[in-house]
């Protein structure tokens, strides 16, 4: 299984590179290339990936992992990974050491003054995307609400917002 | 457990930074990650300022790769050097990768009960709280300036309600309000 495990680095790295937010951007591509390109996995084979990564913890790239595993097994698990983190992370550390040696420059000012409004644009985006594809109604909008107002107005534990969450879509689904 | 203020120059080891990001790696169920690192390294440990922070999210937003893998090599790397963004990077990424596969096959088992689905989508609407929040703080802390403003709106328009591609908006928006800045540092 030699092949398909730097094939795996092959197709990751690159779409590395053009992942910008969550992860989720370049999942049509990843797509393109597992299922059409090289038959790697059938068409639902692949959505069940995506499901299991939606539902798992951790970042969402996470699915390339998970590709790499049913394709090539551990081997496969690792060469995924690191060509869909491996570029940007070098990248990034980089970014990080200059902002440390240039500490307060100008061009660091405009970076940082100039980025921000975007970062906040890209942030609530994603979170109208998230309220809009949310399963469950107004229910489930309604927690999301409640859990935003509650983690800026207390100190609550995120986790237990989670789970209360969690539990009452579950009271009024067994409820009703 | 919030710690009461602790002083800014205590700073975590690299064994301490790497249980930290797996720990929310493992429990941040449906995303919302940074609204995690907030509270952990800014509200209640007080390791990095606030400041620091947004501009480190704003930077990880910006970049290429997972934002919240840029945020743990940017906060582990302002905590302990090279040391602290090899050990936040492990700690975001291996734990969680080791358990997604993992659940691959229990997943499967527990795929035909509807109390699986119910429950992840409740957890998943309460985790959305978490990004929104996370907006909500860097919205508030975006200059009070229409252009600035303007800006914000103009990207949340274009990939929220217009699904404009993400990489060219970003491209666009985030070259177009640098240049405004340095022009305007400039002038001051």
């Amino acid at each position: 299984m030699a092949r398909p495990v730097l094939g795996l680095l092959g197709v990751f790295a690159p779409l590395s590179l053009v992942t910008v937010g969550g992860g989720q951007t370049v999942i049509a591509a990843i797509q393109r290339q597992v299922v059409d390109q090289h038959h790697w996995m059938t068409a639902p084979q692949f959505l069940n990936a995506f499901a299991i990564s939606r539902m798992a913890p951790g970042p969402g790239s996470l699915l390339a992992t998970l590709i790499g595993w049913q394709v090539a097994g551990a081997w496969g698990a690792l060469a995924a990974t690191l060509g869909i983190f491996g570029p940007t992370v070098v990248l990034v550390y980089g970014v990080a050491v200059l902002w440390s040696r240039h500490e307060g420059a100008l061009w660091q000012r405009a970076l940082e003054g100039g980025l921000r409004p975007v970062a906040a644009g890209m942030i609530l985006a994603s979170v109208y995307v998230l309220l809009g594809s949310l399963d469950g109604g107004w229910p489930a909008q309604a927690i999301a609400l409640a859990s935003t107002a509650l983690l800026m107005a207390t100190r609550v534990n995120p986790l237990l917002l989670l789970l209360a969450g969690a539990g009452l879509f579950l009271a009024l689904h067994a409820g009703g | 457990m919030p710690a009461p203020s602790s002083p800014v120059d205590a700073r975590p080891t690299a064994l301490q930074l790497f249980g930290i990001f797996a720990r929310i790696g493992l429990t941040s169920f449906g995303g919302g990650l940074s609204g995690w690192l907030l509270r952990e390294f800014v509200r209640d440990r007080a390791w990095i300022t606030e400041e620091e922070f947004l501009n480190g999210l704003s930077l990880a937003q910006a970049l290429p790769g997972v934002n919240v893998t840029n945020m743990a090599i940017w906060i582990g790397h302002r905590l302990l050097g090279f040391r602290g963004a090899a050990a936040g990077l492990a700690g975001i990424v291996v734990p969680p990768a080791i358990f997604i596969v993992g659940l691959s096959a229990v997943f499967t088992a527990l795929q035909r009960f509807p109390a699986t689905h119910w429950t992840l989508d409740g957890a998943a609407a309460a985790a959305i709280g978490l990004s929104l929040s996370m907006g909500i703080t860097t919205a508030l802390r975006v200059k009070r300036r229409w252009r600035p403003l303007a800006i914000m709106a103009a990207t949340f328009v274009a990939i929220g309600p217009l699904h404009l591609p993400l990489v060219a908006v970003v491209a666009v928006a985030g070259l177009g309000s640098i240049a405004l800045e340095y022009v305007r540092l400039r002038r001051a």
